[in-house]
């Protein structure tokens, strides 16, 4: 590939890579405690659960979809692994379940959409209100607290020096980077997403395909349930409130379009370490939480500005 | 009736990249008078009256209204000159009254700047009983037929004081006794004064409600008639288009065994127990107007559409098709009429697209092997002479040519033998066009059979082996290639 393709293509990514760096050195600048070690390996760590979250919400955007269940279906499959670990299931048997649980809801929200005909946003829209009764409801409202240091490992442990959780993530985003870029699944869902009446003239079994990805977003929302859970040391049927939100803010500031047919991972986990970067040095610098949410609100809107401004240069 | 023309437009020339569209075309219109205007598809009718009303504007040409040289700017401009249209699809709000529709945007108000409704009601409801119709101004627009629905427009219209009309295909829709309806109405327009341009392809309509009739044919004017005056046999001599078929590089092919059978297929409302037969090594044309159902058959067949009866042969099995899927499995191959919403995924690129149908031969697994799609996709897009920088370009920014390469290359790639053409060369220029042509010589050569849909004649004749013509949803003639002739498809695609 040339130089000048490379740009092309990747032109995107890089515009949204040079804002992430162009954070970190405001940071720098501003604070001597922003760039170190430990505080950027504390940054990707914050950054995980909504990074991981928002690798199935990149799916499901790319449909030209939406979920806005995610962040109950983190709480409901929190609370039902948490619940069987203290029952003593063992270990495996409880992560499997959580993902489980995840997967499941979100292949109701799929067959909703895809035999159901409702558009996602209600479908989900209806999910985000089901699994969040449904957790306050397996729990009474209690928290589920105080695990096993095994399963806290998960959230607290390290490889390498890196801390857990990153390296979930990581290797989540490597896997999702293979699939959208390499397997029939990843092609169809920007086939989906692009033309769907163009896919389905072409075979593809879009409704089978469709309810896959929200059973995905499902799933990796349960993943996200398990590292807060392992980090918190308690499932909280009350936990991942707006984080539907923070997952679809870390998509488009990474430049997947929510008319669908575009989009990568990679651009996506850019996009949550931004807003991981901007809340971590914004409270390095004691800016109060009030000024970061305007912050923050006003990137998502700068960073969708920049890309439809780049989008019109080139055609 | 005066004579004095209310419009007259001349030397009227319009051109698009790559096309003329219009080439010197006059047009008079009287006062009070309906005058058709008729022409085949791509006639130029539609962009003629696209600039009476404003909607294009002309390169060429003069236009005066009531004798005074005018210059018309855009569809306000035209409005306000009193220049009306009733579109096809119409343009009203479904859940707003009558009224509120006639009146949109110049609602009768009262102060401090509410709107009047006793008074918009009452002159609504005044309007169309003028027009002897008995359409309520309080109905809501999504609770009527498509007539009244229509009727309502021209009520629109008239409140705007419109002195021209222009009515696109308007009984396209309609029911027997809607149309004796609509020429009620029409009628007591004349009456008033109101002038109607008026596009239609059934003849039988043109002999009812015209008073002349202006012929056009590949964008040039033929002739203007008395209706009294013409023939209908006549009229189609006008029409068609003489050109000769050297353009249609035909090579036959021997004809092979029977590859698909259809049986008595009916969709309610859409197509009515249609039969036929495909042979490999053939090319059927299927000739018919816009709304005959030729789109509908080839999507019906494919799988796109549910059926409610008929059965389906695939070389000599019965088969039960749910789905493009179990289409493509069973080598069918549907080449849409349009590229860009149907047969391509512009924002991948024209390897992804051409392997979108064909996407189990390059995986194991569910993964795609890159190197196994290049491969296969190189040879086919040299031989196709699809011009892309590389396989990786987006097929957004390939010309419509080569797009619809793209879209062939499909069907090419997944070794389909029953090929749906619908439309193939629409939009594109001569070289495809002719490449496109070749390929169809060397796929029935292969011992494919290709099932052409076109809308110009000259294509269907000039590269079909047999034709079937197609009038509301049936199949009403078939011909040989050796016994059709333009004027033989018009005049059974026109409805006898």
């Amino acid at each position: 590939m040339t130089p000048k393709n490379f740009l092309v293509q990747h032109g995107r990514q890089l515009g949204t890579l040079c804002g992430l760096f162009g954070l970190v050195v405001i940071f720098w600048i501003l604070t001597p405690h922003f760039l170190t070690v430990s505080n950027l390996l504390n940054i990707a760590q914050q950054t995980s659960i909504n990074a991981i979250i928002a690798v199935g919400m990149t799916f499901v955007i790319i449909t030209a979809g939406i979920d806005l269940s995610v962040g109950s279906i983190v709480a409901f499959s929190g609370v039902v692994m948490g619940s069987a670990l203290q029952s003593g299931t063992p270990l495996l048997l409880a992560i499997l379940l959580g993902l489980g649980v995840g997967l499941l809801c979100g292949l109701v929200n799929g067959v909703l959409i895809s035999w159901g005909r409702l558009p996602p946003f209600i479908s989900t829209l209806g999910m985000m209100s089901v699994a969040r009764g449904a957790a306050l409801l397996y729990t009474g409202g209690r928290p589920v607290s105080g695990f096993s240091s095994s399963f806290r490992w998960l959230s607290t442990g390290e490889v390498a020096h890196i801390p857990s959780p990153v390296v979930i993530m990581v290797v989540i985003y490597g896997i999702a980077h293979f699939v959208l870029r390499r397997t029939k699944l990843g092609r169809y869902t920007y086939a989906m997403g692009g033309n769907e009446e163009a896919a389905i003239l072409s075979g593809v079994s879009v409704k089978v395909y469709k309810a896959g990805v929200y059973g995905l977003c499902g799933m990796f929302s349960g993943l996200a349930a398990i590292i807060l859970t392992a980090r918190l040391n308690s499932a909280q049927p009350i936990a991942g409130m707006m984080y539907e939100l923070d997952a679809i803010a870390a998509t488009v500031i990474g430049g997947t379009s929510l008319m669908g047919g575009e989009g990568t991972v990679l651009g996506t986990l850019i996009g949550a370490l931004i807003m991981g970067v901007l809340r971590n040095g914004l409270n390095i610098l004691g800016v109060s939480s009030f000024v970061q949410q305007i912050v923050i609100g006003s990137v998502i809107v700068v960073a969708v500005l920049a890309d439809m401004a780049l989008k019109r240069q080139r055609k | 009736m005066e004579i004095s023309p209310v419009l007259e437009m001349r030397q009227i020339r319009k051109t698009f990249p790559g096309v003329v569209a219009l080439d010197g075309v006059d047009f008079e219109l009287r006062k009070g008078e309906v005058h058709i205007l008729l022409g085949e598809n791509g006639a130029g009718k539609s962009t003629l009256i696209k600039i009476l009303s404003g909607a294009y504007q002309r390169n060429g040409g003069q236009i005066f209204l009531n004798g005074r040289e005018i210059n018309i700017r855009n569809p306000k401009h035209a409005q306000e000159l009193g220049i009306a249209s009733i579109y096809q699809e119409l343009t009203l709000v479904p859940h707003l009254s009558a009224a509120e529709n006639i009146f949109l945007g110049r609602e009768p108000t009262r102060p401090p700047g509410l709107i009047d409704n006793k008074r918009l009601f009452k002159a609504a409801q005044i309007l169309l009983d003028d027009l002897g119709l008995d359409i309520s101004a309080r109905a809501l627009i999504k609770d009527l037929g498509v007539a009244q629905q229509q009727m309502v427009e021209v009520a629109k219209a008239l409140s705007l004081d419109a002195k021209i009309l222009i009515m696109d295909e308007p009984t396209s829709a309609l029911t027997e006794h809607e149309i004796k309806t609509l020429f009620v109405v029409i009628r007591r327009l004349k009456e008033k004064g109101v002038s109607i341009v008026y596009i239609s392809h059934r003849l039988e309509e043109l002999f009812e409600i015209g008073d002349r009739v202006t012929i056009l044919r590949d964008g040039k004017y033929v002739g203007t008639h008395d209706v009294a005056a013409v023939t209908r046999p006549e009229l189609v001599r006008m029409m068609v288009n003489r050109e000769l078929r050297e353009h249609f590089p035909k090579q036959k092919s021997r004809k092979g065994d029977e590859i698909l059978r259809v049986e008595g297929l009916t969709r309610k409302g859409v197509l009515k127990n249609i039969s036929f037969s495909l042979y490999a090594g053939e090319v059927l044309g299927i000739a018919g107007l816009l709304g005959s159902g030729r789109t509908e058959l080839a999507r019906a067949v494919f799988g796109a559409d549910r059926i409610d009866s008929g059965k389906v042969y695939v070389k000599g099995q019965l088969q039960h098709i749910q789905s493009p899927r179990g289409a493509i499995h069973l080598g069918i191959g549907l080449l849409t009429e349009d590229r860009k919403t149907q047969g391509l995924i512009l924002s991948l690129s024209v390897k992804e697209n051409i392997c979108l149908p064909n996407l189990d031969h390059f995986s194991k697994i569910g993964i795609v092997n890159p190197r196994k799609e290049d491969k296969a996709v190189r040879p086919v897009v040299q031989e196709l002479r699809i011009k892309t920088p590389s396989l990786n370009q987006k097929a957004m920014y390939l010309s419509g040519g080569n797009q619809q390469k793209v879209v062939m290359s499909k069907w090419l790639l997944s070794r389909a033998d029953i090929l749906f053409f619908d439309e193939p060369t629409r939009g594109i220029d001569v070289g495809s066009k002719v490449e496109i042509y070749q390929w169809m010589n060397r796929l029935t050569a292969e011992g494919a059979a290709i099932v052409m849909i076109s809308s110009e004649l000259p294509e269907i004749l000039g590269m079909s082996d047999r034709i079937l013509v197609m009038h509301q949803g049936q199949i009403v003639k078939e011909f040989s290639q050796e016994e059709a002739t333009q004027e033989k498809i018009l005049h059974y695609a026109l409805g006898t």
